[in-house]
């Protein structure tokens, strides 16, 4: 299964939530935001929604300061 | 004595007739008003914007001096009230609201309710993450303005805004977190610069 992240073709060996596709990629769910399919979802969400072939995620870290 | 016909004016007369009433007629908040958000409300009623909702739970501190709006003298007061000031004598007849709260999960969504565009100009990656991810999954049509990295040294060229979605705009070099190098008032006014830039597009319909 291919999904696209942050623009880079990833291939997935196994069916994955977002929550796990994250974990996998040991990102820091509390510094991010994402968007899958050009909407932003709720972190809340992450468990539930399954990534599927063709997908667009884009992942938004933020570093601190302001 | 001028009055608000004529400041109207004066700004119409500067930046055009429909620029000026669309200005005046956005309602537009800051969140957390340290270096970008201080620059940000300065800048926006510069441009016109008199419905401004200003919303941080902190007062003035010495060290938010390198790089933050704010003087010596404030010392001590909450910085949504002194900034409040500074824009009233910038114009006095803009309607600024103000908040001194600290956001947090149960009160994020709620506290701007009323505002169409929010600047996110908090300070810990953590609550820019939690503010965006609040707003743009609570609500369908406001717009938010974020930030994400402007400290270090680096080029003020490597700045730059990002268009998410037609909602969503990140502004910063997206990397240089301040846990890790200095902040300077240079880059975060450059930053700051780059989000009232976008409100002031978005209001304007050109984005």
């Amino acid at each position: 299964m291919l999904v696209i992240v942050n623009g880079e073709k990833v291939f997935l060996s196994a069916q994955l939530s977002i929550a796990e596709f994250l974990q996998q990629q040991d990102y820091r769910t509390e510094r991010i935001v994402t968007e899958l399919n050009g909407r932003i979802v709720s972190r809340e969400s992450y468990g539930g929604i399954l990534l599927k072939d063709g997908d667009k995620l884009e992942i938004v870290s933020f570093v601190g300061g302001g | 004595m001028t009055d608000i016909s004529g400041f109207r004016t004066s700004l119409a007369d500067r930046h055009g007739a429909e620029f000026a009433v669309r200005m005046r007629q956005a309602r537009v908040a800051v969140a957390g008003l340290g270096g970008l958000g201080s620059n940000i409300a300065i800048m926006l009623v510069r441009m016109g914007v008199e419905r401004l909702h200003l919303i941080d739970y902190d007062r003035v501190e010495l060290s938010n001096l390198n790089r933050q709006q704010y003087a010596f003298g404030d010392i001590g007061r909450y910085k949504a009230e002194v900034l409040q000031e500074q824009l009233l004598g910038i114009n006095p007849y803009a309607a600024i609201k103000t908040d001194c709260l600290r956001l947090n999960a149960d009160n994020m969504a709620e506290v701007f309710a009323e505002d169409d565009i929010i600047c996110e100009a908090l300070d810990a990656a953590e609550c820019k993450a939690l503010l965006v991810d609040t707003l743009m999954t609570k609500y369908t049509d406001k717009k938010v303005v974020a930030a994400s990295g402007m400290a270090g040294l680096g080029s003020a060229n490597e700045i730059v805004t990002r268009k998410l979605n037609g909602r969503l705009y990140i502004c910063g070099d997206g990397r240089s977190d301040c846990a890790d190098m200095p902040l300077t008032a240079a880059r975060a006014a450059v930053c700051a610069g780059h989000q009232a830039q976008t409100v002031c597009r978005l209001i304007l319909g050109l984005e």
